[in-house]
């Protein structure tokens, strides 16, 4: 077991889990009889390896870096929040209906009201669920995932039913929207070989900014970290539970929403009946969990999980491996990564743990704080 | 030569955690048929050696003879097998089984498929009458009292054959009363030639039950000596390492306006039942008042309801003049009402926060340390620098976790920040649990200085010593009333040891 210190630790352990993961993946390969090494090569090089590989993986990025900190800001405050793909579909279509019903206002006005929207309709996806822990305690794992059907589904009626077809191509596709409402950057998509990246990689820049300082310098960051972290001492030091809750999930879901925003705005274009919850949504989730929540973390963590898709694109077509054993390798490596806590165990950490440990044993007084403070609790019950 | 009358010899025994040494060369002997004290402060080592003996952790190095013979305790069962029983402070019973089955529960006499009540029943009642314990096995554990349960634990043990039996830290939750009994209990066990092991680290149970004393500090044996030779204020230095000064100076203070004013009030639990039913106290400035009573009895709910954690069903708590029943948390806070609560580690801090966090819990949101939302780290770090001198808090920095510190200097951060308020009234709740004699003097005096400045103190806490020690007043709590009110000077363990089970006192003006 290698002695590290606690910092040294934190970058050590998903590099090596990456490493492990591609191994893996290496190994699936060769029992399969394909060149792992040839795999690779041309993952990297399709997804890094000319200008337009480039622009679409920073493209594949930029929605997994909102999601991400969506669910990074939910999970600091101890609110699970497995919401995301509603909260970003729910974005998605609100921002390209603002477009499509208003073709002829000003881009300046457009976009950002466009951008607003979405960020809004997916706080308030999130926010029902938060006001239901809020209000009545009601486990979020379970009305978020319910949550993610009801606007699978709810977004298809209201496309189909309620959006006027004048906005539609056909009852599952809408008209692709007008310039005065895109994401789209002329000149840096033909800068990045005519890819479809776009704005949203700049305004998710400034999300990983406001993310970082929202968390470690304002007095709100400090109440979500404080509450996450011990609900107990944050209540008796007179926080809310409930307000922090709210205000928690509302600004979760609107990263999430704006998620869903650059896919629309950004990516698509337009909005399409989607038959499953968004990928986007689920990859965010792992991709702020190996990000290990911080700002840094999701940016570099989004850019793996784009590499590994837009990459994995470039196996099947210039390494000829199928699909399915592509997908094996990429979950393969994303499962080394999302079981870090193995691979955690090889170190041990100076100091902190060591401390933690005689305070364990050594010491009547930690037993008996656990046992009077179960007490205690039993008591308030 | 071997002395077999040594039941238990633990030689130059060290356990290493991670280079910490717990226990860093010590010596044991237990003689047959005695009382032995292990004493020492919370952390010198107490309960890793005696977690050694009972094998539920393994000595890095050292040697242990049982009887005689050479041993390799690798297992709990090992212990028992070799006659070594613990009776642990925290109970470890089940409330909804009757004392029979609790004793019983893991060693059960069969009959065929059927367990054999009647036969385990003959045999714990045997035992019961022969070490005096007064035990009635069809009774449950919800329906005797702490110290009963107490005895149900030593059945346990002694029902499991042992004849070396470990006591940590007993007496923690009896009454004076119960002290006494318990002591007697012990005689008799070493009387049938049972070998005792008592942790403890009160020195007049040691003066009124041991033979002889094994004093260790900071992971090291200091002697072993016998009780009738030595005195407690000796026995006290050895502890601690250095003279202690075992008497508090608590000067007169002129008591003020009435700061707090609890008025029939009544606490209810989830299920609607009355915790606290009907109470009613005041408190004055520059006075202490001292809440003492058996853990369980209604202090959580009455802190909870003054500081606006709980609900308060009927009657008004004032506090400074004001109707403050059932106001928010900071509403009370900013009132002038500071908080030590009894848990530290669970609703004192924030322990993957720094010392600096930690000590701006109550007050980050306020101008400096914030304004417009936005926190001024470095008022905050300039702010605990200062605190961390003013109150002697042990840290290399004010950015470390505060989980890194040790309970005594945690419990300073804690200390520091609710003192350093300009808090007009304290609520302290066991502001001094589990901390080592240095700690608690110095706790104790910053209390008393509070007092001296002219707050208000209100301290609840189950250690009789510290109440006696403190307080201007005492208030005795029994099943969520006060059965008595009682000043120090004029008081004894003993009357107040019958407060505490509810015996009320004759003639006293109870409001």
């Amino acid at each position: 077991m290698l002695k590290v210190t606690l910092k040294t630790k934190k970058i050590l352990v998903p590099i090596i889990s990456i490493l492990a993961g591609f191994l893996v993946g290496a190994i699936i390969m060769l029992v399969w009889s394909y060149n792992p090494f040839q795999a690779y090569v041309s993952m990297f090089s399709s997804a890094l390896g000319n200008m337009n590989g480039i622009g679409e993986t920073i493209r594949e990025a930029t929605p997994l870096i909102f999601t991400a900190i969506g669910f990074a800001i939910a999970s600091t405050a101890g609110f699970f929040n497995i919401g995301l793909p509603g909260q970003a579909q729910a974005g998605w279509l609100s921002s390209i209906w603002v477009v499509l019903a208003n073709p002829n206002m000003p881009k300046v006005f457009l976009l950002p009201l466009a951008v607003i929207t979405g960020i809004i309709a997916g706080a308030l996806v999130a926010g029902v669920a938060g006001w239901l822990r809020a209000q009545f305690g009601t486990n979020e794992v379970i009305t978020t995932i319910m949550i993610n059907y009801i606007v699978l589904y709810s977004c298809q009626y209201l496309m189909q039913q309620v959006m006027s077809a004048k906005l539609r191509i056909d009852t599952d596709t809408t008209k692709t929207i007008t310039a005065n409402g895109s994401l789209k950057i002329n000149w840096l998509s033909s800068m990045f070989g005519d890819s479809r990246i776009n704005a949203g990689i700049f305004i998710a820049l400034v999300a990983v900014f406001l993310y970082w300082y929202l968390m470690r310098k304002t007095t709100t960051g400090f109440e979500i970290r404080s509450v996450g972290t011990n609900a107990a001492a944050s209540r008796y030091a007179g926080m809310s539970a409930k307000k922090n809750i709210m205000l928690s999930m509302l600004l979760s879901g609107g990263f999430a929403g704006l998620g869903g925003v650059v896919q629309g705005l950004g990516t698509y274009q337009n909005y399409f009946t989607q038959t499953t919850s968004l990928d986007i949504g689920w990859d965010g989730l792992s991709v702020a969990l190996l990000g290990g929540g911080t700002a840094v973390g999701i940016l570099l963590a989004s850019l793996l999980f784009s590499i590994l898709k837009i990459g994995g694109l470039g196996m099947q077509t210039i390494a000829g491996i199928p699909y399915e054993i592509v997908s094996i390798v990429i979950a393969a490596i994303i499962f080394f990564v999302a079981i870090q806590y193995v691979i955690g165990l090889l170190f041990k950490t100076k100091k902190v743990q060591a401390i933690q440990k005689v305070t364990k044993s050594a010491d009547t007084d930690s037993d008996s704080a656990v046992a009077d403070s179960t007490k205690t609790q039993g008591g308030q019950n | 030569m071997e002395d077999v009358t040594n039941v238990i010899e633990m030689r130059h025994i060290v356990k290493d955690f991670d280079g910490f040494k717990a226990n860093n060369d010590i010596n044991l002997t237990l003689k047959k048929g005695e009382i032995l004290a292990l004493l020492g402060e919370n952390g010198a080592g107490k309960s890793t050696l005696m977690s050694i003996l009972s094998g539920l952790i393994q000595p890095t190095s050292g040697s242990i003879k049982v009887r005689g013979q050479k041993v390799n305790i690798k297992n709990p069962t090992v212990a028992k097998d070799l006659g070594i029983g613990m009776v642990h402070q925290h109970f470890m019973l089940m409330e909804s089984f009757t004392v029979l089955e609790n004793i019983i529960l893991g060693h059960e006499t069969t009959k065929g498929p059927k367990l054999d009540f009647k036969k385990a029943e003959k045999q714990i009642m045997a035992l019961s009458e022969r070490y005096n314990l007064n035990i009635d096995p069809q009774k449950k554990i919800s329906e005797i009292t702490v110290a009963q349960q107490q005895r149900v634990e030593i059945l346990k043990v002694l029902y499991r054959g042992a004849d070396i039996m470990i006591f940590d830290e007993p007496t923690a939750v009896l009454t004076p009363q119960e002290i006494m009994e318990f002591i007697q209990i012990l005689h008799g066990l070493a009387k049938e030639g049972k070998s005792i092991i008592l942790i403890t680290h009160k020195l007049e149970e040691i003066e009124r039950a041991a033979d002889r004393v094994t004093v260790i500090r900071a992971g090291q044996s200091v002697g072993t000596f016998a009780v009738a030779n030595v005195d407690n204020n000796r026995l006290a230095e050895l502890m601690v390492g250095r003279h202690v000064n075992m008497t508090l100076n608590k000067p007169v203070v002129k008591i003020g306006k009435t700061m707090l004013q609890v008025e029939n009030l009544q606490v209810k639990n989830k299920q609607n039942v009355a915790i606290i039913k009907g109470m009613s106290f005041n408190l004055h400035a520059g006075e202490i008042l001292g809440v003492a009573g058996i853990d369980g009895n209604g202090q959580d709910e009455l802190v909870r309801a003054l500081t606006g954690l709980q609900h308060v069903h009927s009657g008004k708590i004032m506090i400074d003049g004001e109707d403050m029943t059932n106001r928010k948390v900071r509403q009370i806070t900013e009132k002038g009402v500071s908080y030590i609560p009894a848990d530290r580690q669970k609703y004192g801090l924030i322990l993957p926060f720094s010392v600096s966090d930690n000590l701006a819990l109550q007050t980050y949101y306020q101008e400096p340390f914030s304004r417009h939302n936005v926190m001024h780290y470095d008022v905050i770090h300039e702010h605990a620098r200062k605190l961390i001198k003013q109150f002697d808090i042990r840290t290399t920095s004010e950015k470390l976790p505060v989980s890194d510190l040790s309970g005594g200097n945690q419990q300073k951060v804690i200390i520091a920040r609710e003192l350093s308020s300009n808090s007009n009234l304290v609520i302290a709740f066991q502001p001094t649990r589990g901390l080592d004699v240095g700690a608690i003097e110095y706790i104790h005096n910053q209390l008393l200085n509070e007092r001296a400045q002219g707050k208000a103190i209100l301290l609840i806490s189950y250690e009789l010593d510290e109440i006696m020690q403190l307080s201007d007043r005492i208030i005795v709590l029994h099943n969520g009333s006060i059965s008595g009110e009682v000043r120090p000077e004029n008081t004894s363990d003993e009357e107040l040891g019958l407060l505490m089970t509810g015996v009320k006192k004759e003639g006293s003006a109870l409001a």
